[in-house]
């Protein structure tokens, strides 16, 4: 990073090294190659997968009903005959989605409200952290379900709902990194050549804090989609027929007592999804060296 | 210490006041009423259900009133529970909702703090990487996956203990075993981390020069700095207890104020809905003050920043 920093004419390529570095790094480490091999198998399989199968979504077969794993239906069926393997697929769009979507709008909104308090500096800068404390401090699961309760449970709001929760760490690591960053000399030198406060903010510095966004955003992923299923499990979410992991994971939990698939391979596919997520997020902490993150 | 105090309860108040501003605005924008999902009722009884509670009021008188009641610690009727307060109600369930957070809680301290602490002392061992695999494992496997497995092998294979209900002293284990082991994980990461941090300090070394047992070094001297990153992690922890236990309620059918929460909102019952979030408010404020006072008793150089 402080390379980098030090000496922004050669930024270009002082950068690739540095994220070749990075690069390197990441690869010994073997619980994070191993995630991200399989996330890139799961979102591919996602992706991909129902348009391979001959069974929709949305199909039922009510003379089959609930059929354990077998060779037409790799694993089984739900009460309404509906192939399991691609509602877990399907599902996993969803989430992932989701997911992404809703980590993106924290992300968008952390990074510009955290760079601008850390940037002004001051009192205004007090003020928007304070503001952040407050937040902080509210009830914020109470209010995503207050929201889905009473709009409808609108997939769309309930993104932007989870974004607008989860922005609030990411705009306290940002304004951090933006603080130490706006001293170095390189700024000063853009200041004296009379560039904006934007130009400054998004050309000069951002790319300079790029390592621990990354790293916060791969961790905020897991934390959405968590969010997500939590409300799809009790019902809040993504609703049926359409299909989520949580949406997959309550159904399960309803009737695992006679069909216990049902349960089992949503879950451990979700599970092992966030593992991975988590994993990758710690490799990536751990090749760019950051230290500032929550734990 | 005093100043920090106020200033951060001051904060708290203002905060208290904006909830309970946009909560009670936002279920009023909010279509449907508390009385739309009763059958047949006439437009007159309506008029008189509404007359009754106030709702016939403009909104503004409705929010003054509320206040008023309000600062007299009055929470309202509910519009749901006939010849019921919110008070009464939440006297009832908050009660079973505190137990199984403060089992859950102890039982997390207690597994989190000892497995971060064998994590630290033995880096790099296979105690490390057991403990840490769990840490990761706790993090990763959320309570509502958790929870329905459990059941599955514990109760409907094994028989050990009830699918659900909340009656004798065996239908604790399950919820707290499920909650607790939620917050186990990451407290056992920030024990691992702290104590990490503060076992390569000097004065650990001169604890170990002076001839003090591991045991004595770890417990006396590395824990109290060591822990910091948990004190400041436990505010939102039993704020998430708290709200974490909307599922662990579901789960295992607990009448907690939890699903109480969650049916009142469906149910659009305005004073309840608007309890409940005060209390739970209220809670979280009340622990992050704590949690900020004890940080500032722990390390004296975050009551400078304060």
């Amino acid at each position: 990073m402080e390379a980098v920093a030090a000496n922004p004419a050669a930024a270009p390529e002082q950068g690739s090294s540095l994220w070749h570095d990075a690069w390197l790094r990441l690869r010994k480490n073997r619980l994070a190659v191993a995630g991200l091999v399989f996330l890139l198998f799961v979102a591919a399989s996602c992706l991909l997968g129902p348009l391979f199968s001959s069974y929709g979504y949305e199909e039922q077969r009510l003379d089959l009903g609930a059929s354990p794993p077998g060779a037409q239906h790799w694993l089984g069926t739900d009460t309404l005959g509906r192939d399991l393997l691609v509602r877990t697929l399907t599902g996993g769009r969803v989430s992932l989605g989701v997911g992404l979507a809703a980590t993106f709008v924290a992300l968008t909104i952390g990074v510009v409200y955290g760079a601008v308090a850390g940037f002004v500096g001051g009192k205004r800068d007090a003020f928007m952290m304070r503001v952040v404390d407050i937040m902080y401090s509210l009830p914020f699961p109470i209010f995503v379900i207050l929201l889905m309760v009473f709009f409808g449970r609108n997939i769309i709001l309930l993104f932007v709902a989870i974004g607008a929760v989860e922005w609030l760490t990411m705009a306290r690591i940002v304004r951090s990194q933006v603080m130490a960053v706006k001293r170095m000399e390189f700024i000063e030198a853009a200041r004296s050549l009379g560039y904006g406060r934007r130009r400054i903010i998004f050309r000069h510095i951002l790319p300079n804090i790029l390592g621990p966004v990354i790293v916060y955003t791969t961790l905020t992923i897991p934390a959405v989609m968590l969010l997500e299923a939590f409300l799809s499990f009790l019902g809040l979410g993504v609703q049926p027929p359409m299909s989520s992991w949580g949406v997959l994971i309550k159904d399960g939990a309803e009737k695992m007592e006679e069909f216990p698939w049902l349960l089992v391979f949503p879950a451990a596919l979700f599970s092992l999804t966030l593992l991975s997520l988590n994993f990758v997020g710690d490799g990536l902490r751990d090749a760019l060296d950051v230290r500032s993150s929550k734990d | 210490m005093l100043r920090f105090i106020t200033s951060r309860l001051l904060q708290s108040l203002l905060a208290l006041f904006a909830v309970i501003t946009a909560t009670f605005f936002m279920i009023r924008f909010v279509p449907g009423g508390p009385f739309t999902a009763e059958k047949a009722v006439t437009p007159e009884i309506l008029r008189n259900l509404e007359a009754h509670y106030g709702l016939d009021k403009p909104l503004w008188r409705q929010y003054a009133d509320y206040l008023g009641s309000l600062a007299q610690g009055d929470l309202g009727p509910s519009f749901k529970y006939p010849n019921r307060t919110v008070n009464e109600i939440i006297g009832d369930k908050l009660p079973v909702s505190a137990e199984l957070g403060a089992l859950a809680m102890a039982f997390a301290l207690v597994l989190g703090v000892t497995l971060g602490t064998l994590a630290a002392v033995f880096r790099n061992t296979w105690i490390d990487y057991t403990a840490s695999g769990f840490g990761l494992l706790g993090i990763s496997v959320p309570t509502f996956v958790v929870g329905p497995l459990l059941v599955l092998g514990c109760a409907i294979h094994l028989g050990w203990f009830n699918a659900s209900g909340w009656y004798g002293p065996s239908d604790r284990v399950l919820p707290t075993l499920v909650l607790g082991l939620a917050y186990a994980a990451p407290i056992s990461r920030l024990t691992r981390g702290g104590m990490l941090e503060v076992l390569g300090q000097d004065f650990i070394r001169t604890a170990r020069a002076k001839g003090a047992s591991e045991w004595r070094v770890v417990t006396r001297h590395a824990l109290r700095g060591g822990l910091l990153p948990v004190v400041s992690y436990l505010g939102p922890a039993v704020a998430g207890i708290l709200t974490g236990s909307f599922v662990i309620e579901t789960i295992f059918q607990i009448p907690g104020i939890g699903r109480e929460f969650v049916n009142s909102a469906f149910n659009r019952d305005y004073t309840l809905v608007l309890g409940t979030v005060i209390l739970y408010a209220v809670l979280i404020m009340a622990l992050n003050l704590v949690v900020d006072v004890v940080q500032a008793w722990l390390n004296p150089k975050v009551r400078l920043e304060g």
